[in-house]
């Protein structure tokens, strides 16, 4: 190649280089503020994170696999992820080979190296020894063919999402749509710049051809430059509105992710951790369709892309409005491709409200709780009567306080298998803390939490046998409870099968398991109770479950929706369950079992049910 | 439409010597404060009844009588659990009303 300038420059790549400064500038800001941010332990845990051999390579692979390659799209709709991918990918590639392609063929390049990759044909002739470049003038061409099929399936997606496994996209807004606009111009804008020159500094099967087919035109060197001003200028826009559109997750997730392998939690509501996952958010719009929120077109503004897009805009009135009426199920947090967990968002914008007073349980006393359940411990004494045998808590919970029939028949499985149990809350206990937790106010439920644990230690029992999911999961992570098992009824029954201490006949009838969110995708429980229920019965599967299982719609994660407003959402719950028209419904929450027993046409019971109908007292 | 007849606005008239100011605010805020009918539902499934004599019918009551500081006594034992929004037989979100009444009232008890 040899330079066709003796100056290297036209006027034509200011847009770009002004551009690309602009954003670069932006982003170091950004990145910078975002790190201050962090709490200054999380701060430090991300530079050890940085140095740390393993976690750089899980930042490397992971950055390669979801910024570039998309797999978690692809899982889920292969269309969909090629579209992702050859954007992300094919443009990455585009920048590395033009680089590569700079530094072979030039030299000296001082300021230049600002423009040169991206508008390197224009600025050069072919010569004779160029034919060693006819790989990576092959390259070139592939991978902008790669980018305009991606960009052809993009224009497409706006019009007929449903190809591309998506019911409802979102709404883009006003700089979103300059952003994609600009986005979609610049590679055929590229095509068209660099078919212009392809006769003199050389091109592939794509600009060739086209150079060849159009003569009259492009070879017409006076039309030479209008192209490649528009080409900069396409790029230059793109650059300059990114930081306020949607496309500012390409630049965060790269930060996002080390951030996440770090092991970094939400703890400002706006900043740090937060902002990241925030500007990381693409606008995808794949929460939408998988908010229960949304059946009957409902609630479609309320879903994380538009908390997101609102956190960004700093509207507090619909900041609250969002994050209140959320149901807290967890679902878009599971499917988000990107990681941003909508769920702790929200959690994390409910805290920062200010309440005039609130609760304080020192009044209540917790060693008068222990005596209530304190057959474990020897009279007048702390030490455990039976310190080799299974001792066994069970705590029902709040909600199994409105549905006894769970607590009736987890009793008598307990007997049946001869466990040494006492309950915790025979007479209405202290609440988990769950609640106050959803309602973000994290002192009130820590209060709740302490007086649990006392009472818990107290009770000497080895194991906490919990019936509601809702409980679970604040046990597991909210509580130090050292020597003892937390374990939910779903995984004890499962267990109790296996060792052989309750023997089970199976029937004939044909149950159907909904995935309560915070045993599911809350506590990643799957099997156990899948497990239980084939054992009892035929097991058949929702049309959505596992991880994709719908909410109920009786959450109480969610502070504003009336009950009257969720019956779709339970209907819609239901209608899913009973897609392969099992004989009956049978959940591992006393929520989901009461708010579905409102609306559903066949018998709704709990695990605990089913089983105790089935079984006996086993061999061992 | 034209019935012939139409609802007239209640003639009752308020004896309580109290300040009502702060009720107004909250019932704007929970129009479905008076939806109460007082059936006691929440009393009998609430956990910090136990505790501090919680009951959401009370605090209804309590608070158009004028009795804030024994409301906020009872109140502070509220665990938030929800089991109150779910048997209430007129679906009044009390959860959001406790929630409300922990943002209106009390500013000088704190």
């Amino acid at each position: 190649m040899r330079e066709r300038f003796l100056t290297g420059y036209n006027d034509f790549v200011l847009p770009f280089v002004c551009g690309m400064l602009f954003v670069l500038g932006y982003c170091l800001v950004g990145l910078v503020r975002i790190i201050m941010q962090l709490p200054a332990e999380d701060r430090k845990k991300f530079f050890i994170s940085l140095i740390t051999p393993k976690t750089l390579l899980k930042n490397i692979k992971d950055i390669f696999l979801k910024c570039l390659i998309h797999v978690d799209i692809w899982k889920r709709n292969k269309l969909l992820g090629y579209m992702h991918s050859s954007i992300a990918f094919g443009w990455f590639m585009l920048i590395v080979v033009g680089h590569i392609e700079v530094f072979l063929y030039t030299s000296d390049l001082g300021a230049k190296a600002l423009y040169y990759p991206i508008f390197f044909r224009y600025f050069v002739a072919e010569t004779e020894s160029t034919m060693k470049g006819a790989l990576i003038f092959f390259l070139m061409d592939f991978f902008l063919l790669v980018v305009l099929s991606g960009i052809a399936l993009a224009i497409i997606k706006r019009v007929r999402s449903r190809l591309f496994g998506m019911r409802r996209t979102t709404n883009p807004s006003f700089l979103d749509l300059i952003g994609q606009y600009s986005l979609w111009s610049i590679f055929p804008l590229r095509l068209l710049a660099e078919s212009f020159t392809a006769d003199i500094s050389g091109g592939s099967f794509l600009t060739k051809s086209l150079n060849y087919v159009f003569t009259e035109f492009l070879s017409n060197h006076a039309n030479m430059l209008p192209a490649w001003w528009a080409y900069s200028c396409a790029l230059g826009i793109f650059f300059v509105v990114l930081p306020f559109t949607r496309y500012m997750h390409i630049p965060t997730e790269i930060l996002l992710i080390p951030f996440r392998n770090a092991g970094i939690k939400i703890v400002n509501a706006r900043k740090g951790f937060a902002k990241a996952q925030v500007y990381s958010c693409p606008s995808c719009g794949l929460c939408i369709d998988a908010c229960p929120m949304g059946v009957l077109k409902g609630n479609i503004k309320d879903t994380t892309v538009y908390l997101n897009r609102q956190i960004r805009r700093n509207n507090e009135a619909r900041i609250e409005e969002i994050s209140d009426k959320c149901l807290l199920c967890g679902k878009c947090t599971a499917i988000c491709p990107v990681g941003v967990e909508g769920d702790k968002l929200r959690i994390a914008q409910r805290s920062v409200r200010k309440y005039n007073f609130g609760s304080d349980y020192s009044n209540i006393s917790a060693s008068e709780e222990i005596l209530r359940c304190n057959k474990f411990v020897n009279n007048n004494n702390t030490s455990v009567s039976n310190p080799d045998k299974e001792r066994v808590l069970y705590f029902a919970g709040c909600m199994t306080a409105l549905t006894p029939v769970i607590r009736k028949a987890t009793e008598s499985i307990l007997s049946k298998a001869g466990t040494d149990y006492e309950i915790m809350d025979r007479d209405g206990g202290i609440c988990c803390g769950r609640p106050m937790l959803m309602a973000g106010r994290f002192d009130q439920a820590r209060q709740l939490i302490e007086k649990n644990t006392e009472i818990i230690m107290g009770s000497g029992a080895d194991t906490l046998l919990l019936s509601c999911p809702i409980c679970y999961k604040i046990f597991r992570e909210h509580y130090a409870l050292p020597g003892i098992r937390v374990i939910h009824h779903t995984e004890y029954f499962d267990e109790l099968i296996r060792t052989g201490r309750l023997d089970v006949r199976k029937g004939g009838t044909r149950y159907v398991f909904h995935d309560p969110c915070e045993l599911g995708r809350g506590c990643g429980v799957y099997d156990e109770p899948r497990n239980v229920i084939s054992s009892a019965g035929e097991l058949v599967e929702a049309a959505k479950n596992r991880k994709e299982s719908i909410c109920c719609g009786g959450s109480l994660g969610s502070l504003t929706l009336s009950f009257d407003k969720r019956k779709a959402m339970t209907e819609n719950a239901l209608a899913n369950l009973t897609a392969d028209s099992p004989d009956e419904i049978v959940t591992a929450c006393p929520l989901c079992m009461t708010t579905f027993s409102r609306y559903a046409d066949r018998p709704v019971t709990d695990i605990a049910q089913v089983l105790d109908k089935c079984s006996g007292p086993g061999r061992n | 439409m034209d019935f012939g007849f139409k609802l007239s606005p209640s003639s009752a008239i308020n004896l309580d010597k109290v300040d009502t100011e702060k009720f107004a605010e909250l019932h704007r805020a929970e129009p479905d404060v008076y939806k109460c009918m007082a059936c006691g539902s929440c009393t009998s499934t609430c956990p910090a009844n136990r505790f501090s004599g919680m009951s959401v019918r009370k605090v209804i009551l309590g608070l158009q009588r004028g009795k804030e500081k024994e409301v906020i006594a009872m109140m502070k034992n509220c665990m938030l659990c929800g089991k109150c929004s779910m048997v209430c037989p007129r679906g009044i979100n009390t959860r959001h009303l406790i929630l409300s009444i922990c943002r209106i009232y009390g500013e000088d008890m704190k």
